[in-house]
């Protein structure tokens, strides 16, 4: 099953691209939406349930607090007006990882509204650009259980049976809902990827999710149509859904600009549906035609009374808002007067928050971003490990930073004190203390290293006498070489020039 | 509303059926058909009772708010959670095999 | 005296007074219920280990002088759409045949608290869903009065159980009249409280802005002691009122002295005339007759939206319930049926001939009917219909409660009718329901008393009070049923035939 794809520019300079993105983000709450029962990823399998996450006949739903705090949090960090009176809906439809074959959703009154979020989507050239994507709604809902399927095949066409988990029954999810992006030509799959990024980083810095698309905590569908160029309509949409991944966002609108092009070239018409991502190979494929089988009989759930807001509550809330990330980027910047690429650099390595700190505790930004982004970012990537998880601080680098600024240490050395440090041998003192790795800055035990190599490279003295000064590298080498690094290679230098003049 | 004078056919409650996940009979579709319009000539006989001005009520009580604080609760054990299962394997409910997508 | 004979109030006294005990007074029950039930078929189940094990853990409480409850010790029957664990609860489907939940529903563990031993489950219409239990999948109960009649529904089981003392109180549930009609048809008391007022969490959902678990007894004052055991805020039902329930009991015990002086009451010009029969009708003004010679001033009110409440009921509750059934998919619990000639069917396939197996008709019928008042391009036409209709019912009730203290209508427009004759005629069926349905839709507490024969068969006598007001409906219920049991020299129940002939 393989479609027929427009290349990528050829499509986008005859279709205007529009785009939707339909966010779903699996609350970091205790317990689940309307239940008591615990959340913890990767529980062993049905021991996070109870007659309500179950829908055992006669259970009910009682609405978390925090979940619904977490909901309006993002809803006014998205700039949405926060409804006064909101009920919850049930969604009607039958699948077997819905315990109840309801969804308990809202429908016509979301908790949150009419907001945007200001992506700054990066320039080829260097430098980003603004693009405005309106946000149409956040409503709280609840998440399925999780099917195993089993059979030859191990995917859900061709299996012989399924194998249902409900643990992740009634996880809260906020669902957040753009308005179709329009306008944005081929820049569509970056805008789509640039506003998952910037979003997720919203809910990570709101601390309401840990916001990780690997675990399925942030999931994308993102929404695709084309109309002629400079037609101002909007055309048959799809829905494609299981984008995971950051780059999987980007990759899905190219490939359906693609693909809807080719539809509409061969005089088609394309079919509203459902088409599924596939990671591996970078395609999609049809999923459910949307029919009139979807239909979804919603009606206000009678079990749950609705939730009204108090303004003096959502105020209360609002003042628990963290600084926008982008705001907080650019003050940043400023303050640590980053060049542009220095702080894509920085963000693309998740070392914001490290550096933020390593300043914090008395290093100078551009020291801070060089042992991070160098050194660091190095044995990251070696341990195959993200920044963060290194067993290191950023006390711990602010303090080597410091080591190197007395003289304690020199660069070299300060590579062996972190190298000791990850190696879990203490504080950055104590490696020093224990490794003796503190330079020798005891002028007697310096001096005879250098009577020495002058003594063994009479050539190079000579050279030096006579006025090249250059040729003092090898002899501040052979004197490092004798002292084991543990010297200051500016102090051996002036000793040199001082014993050769 | 004219709508609310039709008759249900028995196509109509064949779909119906599909919605609702009932493999009913032809026979039960026709038996049930003139019994569904029963519900219409009830929807039929409040035209015009309720006007546009009247809010709809979709409960009895004035309650808000009525929310749990996010403190875990003991959980069944999966013995209980799964001891009215038709089939269990792996600590799972068995389900036959699943067709079609998640909505 | 004969333990099955007592009150519910009798034999805590009996009780309290060493007279009997736990044990004794419900082994005597599940006796009868050996000797009666296979002719009355009310219940469903009976755990006579689990009432005498609890009867025994009574006794002990007793013995040492720390009884749990006014009730502790006094055994009770429950609907058998109310969760038990450890006990199967099929609410009358053979979608749930053999289904033991894991938990209990809240007023179960109320009644478990309060020392009441349980001695089984009744039987109802598939998922409440009647006017006759005839409906069950599981045989219908038949009236204690006559047992070729229905003991009305959907809680016939209970009401027929405490008519025929195999229990002398039982839990119902009210939709649209489920306790109330049931409790005119059998003689005996029945009380839908405010909505709210009792906890739903473990009663199966029929229609969730309805449903109201009530007390089913013989007396007034049984169901005031039951309803305040039951009654209060719990905080796993969304819906339940914050405030606690109480003063019932002595609201019950001050009506029994048949003193109305003050007591404004109406009655509801829209529920009478066509339709009622005219034993109803005649056993009603006399009814009348008596409260106002207790000093109630009785003037007539016109609610001109109840003509609509029917409906309105019909609109609303069936779409609840389609929505509230779809759980039952073969999937979780429940039966699971594979398709006929189907080789390797999908979980689809197996819900759709499991659904088709399991549900009986009715449910199908209100199935399908909520699933057509939900649907895209009708929900506005026929729910939201209905919902309007509800505001009309709400604001009446609201013009009515400014002029008087209690409303009251018959509460069923009929006396128990013949086993079959309106099984398949849903519009008359539903007819049963016109006197009662507005108090649900409203969320008004109601009550039923028995106030006469016609023809040899029990009629009620229904009191509506304001939300929150239960108490008038005990204090009414129980001058009526005092100043109607001077007349009569006993309970109606009394003159109710023997069944010890019938069980053979």
């Amino acid at each position: 099953m393989s479609d027929t794809l427009v290349d990528y520019d050829d499509a986008v300079s005859r279709y205007d691209p529009a785009l939707g993105l339909e966010v779903h983000v699996e609350l970091g709450t205790a317990t689940k939406m309307f239940c008591g029962c615990t959340t913890a990823f990767g529980a062993e399998p049905n021991t996070q349930t109870c007659p309500t996450c179950l829908g055992l006949p006669g259970s009910m739903p009682v609405a978390n607090r925090t979940a619904v705090e977490s909901a309006i949090r993002i809803g006014l960090a998205l700039g949405c007006s926060i409804s006064e009176d909101c009920r919850f809906a049930r969604k009607n439809y039958f699948y077997p990882d819905m315990p109840k074959n309801f969804q308990t959703s809202q429908y016509d009154e979301p908790i949150a509204f009419d907001g945007f979020l200001d992506v700054d989507v990066p320039l080829e050239g260097g430098g980003t650009e603004t693009v405005r994507v309106e946000i149409e709604r956040a409503h709280m809902e609840e998440d399925t259980g999780k099917s195993l399927h089993v059979g030859t095949s191990g995917r859900i066409h061709g299996a012989d049976y399924s194998l249902v988990d409900y643990n992740r029954a009634g996880i809260p999810l906020i669902e957040i809902v753009t308005r179709p992006v329009t306008g944005l030509g081929a820049r569509a799959p970056e805008v789509a990827r640039a506003y998952v990024a910037q979003l997720r980083d919203l809910i990570v810095a709101l601390g309401v999710s840990d916001a990780r698309m690997d675990q399925g905590s942030i999931r994308a569908d993102v929404n695709l149509s084309l109309a002629p160029a400079g037609s101002g309509t909007l055309g048959t949409r799809t829905e494609t859904k299981n984008v995971n991944s950051l780059r999987s966002v980007e990759r899905a609108v190219r490939y359906e600009v693609g693909r809807h092009a080719a539809v509409l070239d061969a005089g088609e018409k394309v079919f509203q549906e459902t088409r599924h991502w596939h990671e591996d190979t970078g395609i999609t494929t049809a999923g459910r035609e949307k029919s009139d089988a979807d239909d979804y009989r919603y009606f206000p759930e009678p079990d749950l009374v609705p939730v009204a807001p108090s303004r003096e509550w959502v105020e209360e809330l609002r003042g628990t808002l963290p600084e926008p990330p982008n705001v907080r980027r650019a003050r940043l910047q400023e303050a640590w007067g980053f060049s542009e690429l220095e702080m894509r650099d920085t963000v693309g390595a998740g070392a914001l928050d490290l550096i933020e700190q390593t300043v914090a505790d008395g290093a100078a930004p551009q020291a801070a971003r060089k042992w991070w982004l160098g050194e660091l970012a190095r044995r990251a990537n070696d341990a195959g490990t993200e920044l963060v998880d290194l067993a290191v601080t950023p006390a711990d680098v602010a303090r080597v930073q410091a080591l190197v600024e007395e003289g304690t240490v020199n660069d070299k050395l300060a590579r062996q004190v972190l190298e000791g440090v990850l190696a879990g041998e203490g504080t950055p003192d104590e490696v020093v203390a224990a490794r003796g790795l503190a330079v020798v800055s005891d002028d007697g035990a310096l001096s005879a290293a250098v009577d020495e190599a002058i003594a063994a490279n009479p050539d190079v003295a000579d050279k030096i006498r006579d006025g090249k000064v250059a040729a003092a590298g090898a002899l501040i080498g052979a004197v490092m070489k004798q002292m084991k690094g543990q010297a200051d290679a500016a102090r051996v230098r002036e000793l040199i020039l001082e014993k050769l003049s | 509303m004219p709508e609310t004078q039709q008759q249900i056919s028995a196509d109509e409650v064949a779909h119906l059926a599909d919605l609702a996940r009932i493999d009913l009979s032809a026979e039960e579709r026709e038996r049930l058909a003139p019994q569904l319009a029963v519900v219409l000539e009830y929807a039929a006989s409040l035209d015009g009772v309720a006007g546009d001005d009247v809010p709809a009520t979709s409960h009895p009580l004035p309650l808000r708010n009525v929310l749990r604080e996010d403190v875990p609760q003991p959980s069944l054990t999966a013995e209980e959670a799964l001891s009215g299962a038709p089939a269990v394997e792996q600590q799972r409910f068995e389900v036959p095999r699943i067709l079609g997508d998640e909505q | 005296m004969n333990d099955v004979r007592r009150t519910a109030a009798e034999a805590a006294d009996a009780l309290a007074a060493g007279e009997t005990t736990s044990v004794a007074l419900t082994q005597a029950h599940l006796d009868r219920i050996a000797e009666v039930d296979g002719a009355v078929h009310a219940f469903l189940h009976v755990d006579a280990e689990g009432a005498l094990a609890a009867a025994e853990e009574s006794d002990r409480r007793r013995a040492s002088g720390a009884p749990a409850s006014p009730l502790d010790g006094v055994p009770v029957a429950v609907k058998d759409v109310l969760a038990t664990r450890g006990q199967p609860t099929t609410c009358g489907s053979k979608v749930l045949e053999g289904w033991v939940p894991p938990y209990d529903a809240t007023v179960v563990t109320l009644l478990r608290e309060a020392g009441l031993p349980i001695l089984g489950k009744t039987n109802m219409d598939e998922f409440a869903m009647g006017s006759s239990t005839e409906h069950s999948a599981y045989g219908p109960t038949r009236n204690p009065w006559d047992l070729g009649r229905v003991p009305g529904g959907s809680g016939g089981g209970s009401a027929a159980a405490v008519a025929a003392f195999e229990a002398p109180l039982a839990l119902g549930t009210d939709t649209g009249g489920s306790i109330r009609q049931p409790g005119a048809l059998t003689g005996t008391v029945g009380v839908k409280p405010t909505y709210g007022g009792v906890s739903r969490y473990g009663l199966v959902a029929m229609a969730n802005s309805l449903d109201q678990v009530g007390p089913v007894t013989r007396t007034v004052l049984d169901s005031a002691l039951l309803h305040e055991v039951i009654g209060g805020h719990d905080p796993r039902d969304s819906t339940s009122l914050p405030d606690p329930v109480g003063g019932l009991v002595e609201a019950a015990r001050r009506g029994a002295a048949g003193d109305l002086t003050g007591l404004k009451v109406g009655k509801i010009a829209e529920l009478r005339g066509e339709g009622y029969q005219d034993g109803v009708e005649e056993r009603f003004e006399d009814s009348l007759a008596l409260l106002e010679k207790a000093g109630a001033e009785v003037i007539e009110v016109a609610c001109p939206s109840f003509v609509h409440a029917l409906a309105a009921y019909y609109l609303i509750m069936p779409s609840e319930a389609s929505s509230n059934l779809a759980r039952f998919d073969a999937m979780r619990y429940g039966l699971r049926v594979p398709p006929d000639g189907v080789d390797d069917p999908s979980a689809e396939q197996v819900m759709r001939a499991s659904r088709e197996a399991g549900f009986g008709d009715e449910v199908k019928r209100r199935i399908i009917l909520g699933t057509f008042a939900l649907s895209a391009g009708y929900v506005d036409a026929f729910y939201g219909k209905g919902q309007k209709v509800r505001t009309l019912i709400q604001r009446d009730f609201a013009a009515a409660w400014a002029q008087v203290d209690v409303l009251v209508s018959p509460t069923s427009p009929s006396t128990a009718f013949p086993i079959g004759e309106k099984q398949h005629d849903p519009r008359s069926m539903y007819l049963n329901d016109v006197a009662t349905v507005p108090a649900n839709l409203a969320g008004v507490p109601g009550i039923s008393v028995p106030n006469g024969l016609h023809d040899g068969l029990p009629v009620g006598f229904q009191v509506l009070a304001p939300r929150q007001a239960d108490d008038r409906l005990y204090r009414v219920g129980a001058a009526l049923e005092s100043l109607l049991e001077q007349q009569w020299g006993g309970p109606l129940l009394s003159q109710a035939p023997a069944l010890e002939g019938a069980s053979a």
